[in-house]
């Protein structure tokens, strides 16, 4: 990563877009404390993500690239753990667990193991770990990806629900240009580990001079579109593997 | 280099977040937390035990092959004990050494899986998901070590069945468990590959039962061998086993489990202090 520099605000949505190898999940790992930061500074609701830590966690919700939900455990137990670690009292763990449960339409399931879930299934329950301790800022790595339509429409959908209900802060990653720009309110696209623009779908469309351009055309615009592009041998594996799981 | 904020808009969720919890907190924090993980651990089994089956198989091996037959020999130096007898501490102490060296490549699965991210975001002691895991190691051995005595019952092994005994067993098993499973998260943290991984365990793995006491008296050893035998903390577990299960009482019992405490101790803070380096 080289230069980034942004800022998002309290209640929006905002989409980290960008190729394979830009940087996206290098930024997401920084913001959320798995690795230090070799310069610079990052901070979440003022606080240093190299100095305050364990107090950002205690803000943060988070759902990473791969299916992270344990396969050898239940849909309930998954919840069950979470909320025990985040320290919740028994009665308020088995309030909230019920309630995202029900959120999520996954309350048939929750006894079931994850590992017979489907893709879908699985990044909804994610989700409902990662907003356990209602978190102020939920980070999402790609929530939506090798989801099919119907089950990409269904995450947005509970997303939009849960930022209704919450006013939550939503910083995501995704692939998909169409779902960037009918649910984030700004985005930045990365390239080569810099931002290589910033905004709204209006000011993006007004940086490259088209009042008509979709998302997709800025983001072209703003990558180029060579054979080159689309992350290196290691990018394209991991890739490959995440697709695999949801299979 | 990098530069970013997300703005909270709130003075007193920051004035919140940034009071820091009191020592006797965070030690009770550690402590809950490393059970629950204990407790996560523990539902999997539960979920699947197919695992405990699998891995009766081999000390079952050593007892009813490699045993039967060595006690026809009588080659080996056991102090007026049956060898069966002899080697049946050795053979559980081994057995548990053989789950627990392999649990390390449990965190870099997690962490292929997204699991380990996910949890490292959470606002939980690193440190907890250290002995959460050790716990976890123990109570898998736990059925590992009934598995090795109700065979030995069945063969008709003369046990020394004292309560006093197979409590200190089981503790001894636990303890066991819970260092080789912490020297293993710190060979996963160090080679972060399985491949890596499943090469170092089965460089270690011999080594370790070889130069120990489990299955032949140090004294018959050479210098060099006892040398090493005397660093390898699985002789400190099969003396304590050996005392328990054929004398009732080991010779060294105090100074045994010191030792076998002091190594999960330093272990666990090594590994509590670099889990993270895992992600890296």
């Amino acid at each position: 990563m080289d230069g980034i520099d942004f800022d998002v605000q309290e209640g929006e949505v905002f989409g980290l877009l960008g190729p394979n190898g830009a940087g996206k999940t290098t930024t997401i790992r920084l913001l959320t404390t798995l690795i230090p930061p070799t310069s610079g500074e990052a901070r979440i609701a003022g606080l240093d993500v190299r100095r305050d830590g364990a107090q950002i966690r205690r803000l943060l919700g988070y759902a990473p690239q791969t299916l992270s939900a344990d396969g050898t455990l239940t849909g309930y137990e998954n919840l069950l753990i979470t909320a025990k670690l985040l320290g919740l009292p028994k009665v308020e763990s088995q309030r909230r667990i019920a309630r995202i449960l029900s959120l999520l339409r996954l309350e048939e399931a929750a006894g079931q193991l994850v590992r017979e879930y489907s893709g879908g299934m699985v990044r909804r329950l994610e989700v409902g770990q990662a907003i356990l301790h209602q978190p102020r800022l939920l980070i999402l790595d790609e929530p939506t990806v090798g989801l099919d339509p119907t089950a990409r429409h269904a995450i947005w959908g509970m997303l939009a629900e849960l930022r209704l209900e919450t006013g939550l802060t939503i910083l995501i990653t995704t692939h998909y240009m169409e779902e960037a720009e009918a649910y984030c309110d700004r985005v930045a696209i990365m390239n080569h580990g810099r931002i290589g623009a910033i905004g709204t779908l209006a000011q993006l469309r007004h940086r490259v001079g088209r009042e008509d351009a979709s998302l997709e055309d800025v983001f072209t615009a703003v990558t180029g579109d060579t054979l080159e592009s689309g992350g290196d041998f290691h990018d394209v594996r991991q890739l490959r593997k995440r697709l695999q799981r949801f299979d | 280099m990098m530069s970013g904020s997300f703005a909270s808009g709130s003075s007193d969720l920051t004035k919140e977040l940034t009071c820091a919890p009191g020592p006797i907190e965070q030690v009770r924090a550690y402590i809950h937390d490393a059970l629950v993980v204990g407790e996560m651990e523990i539902r999997k089994l539960r979920h699947d035990p197919t695992e405990l089956l699998t891995r009766a198989v081999q000390p079952a091996l050593w007892l009813l092959v490699f045993g039967q037959a060595f006690s026809r020999i009588r080659a080996i130096p056991t102090g007026g004990v049956n060898y069966l007898t002899f080697m049946t501490p050795g053979i559980l102490a081994q057995s548990v050494m053989f789950i627990a060296i392999f649990y390390g490549l449990n965190i870099i699965w997690d962490r292929d899986a997204g699991i380990l991210q996910k949890f490292l975001v959470l606002p939980v002691p690193r440190a907890a998901f250290v002995t959460g895991k050790g716990l976890g190691a123990g109570v898998r051995a736990l059925s590992q070590a009934a598995v090795v005595l109700l065979l030995a019952l069945a063969l008709g092994v003369h046990l020394h069945w004292s309560v006093t005994s197979v409590l200190g067993s089981l503790a001894t098993v636990i303890l066991g468990a819970a260092l080789f499973a912490t020297l293993s998260m710190l060979i996963a943290i160090a080679v972060k590959t399985r491949e890596r991984f499943m090469g170092m365990g089965q460089v270690m793995t011999m080594p370790l039962f070889f130069a120990s006491n489990a299955i032949y008296p140090i004294q018959i050893m050479p210098d060099w061998l006892r040398w090493v035998a005397r660093f390898n903390p699985l002789s400190y577990m099969v003396s304590l086993l050996r005392g328990y299960l054929v004398t009732g009482r080991a010779p060294g019992e105090w100074s045994d489990w010191l030792i076998l405490l002091a190594a999960v101790v330093v272990a666990q803070i090594a590994a509590g202090k670099t889990y993270h380096r895992v992600m890296i």
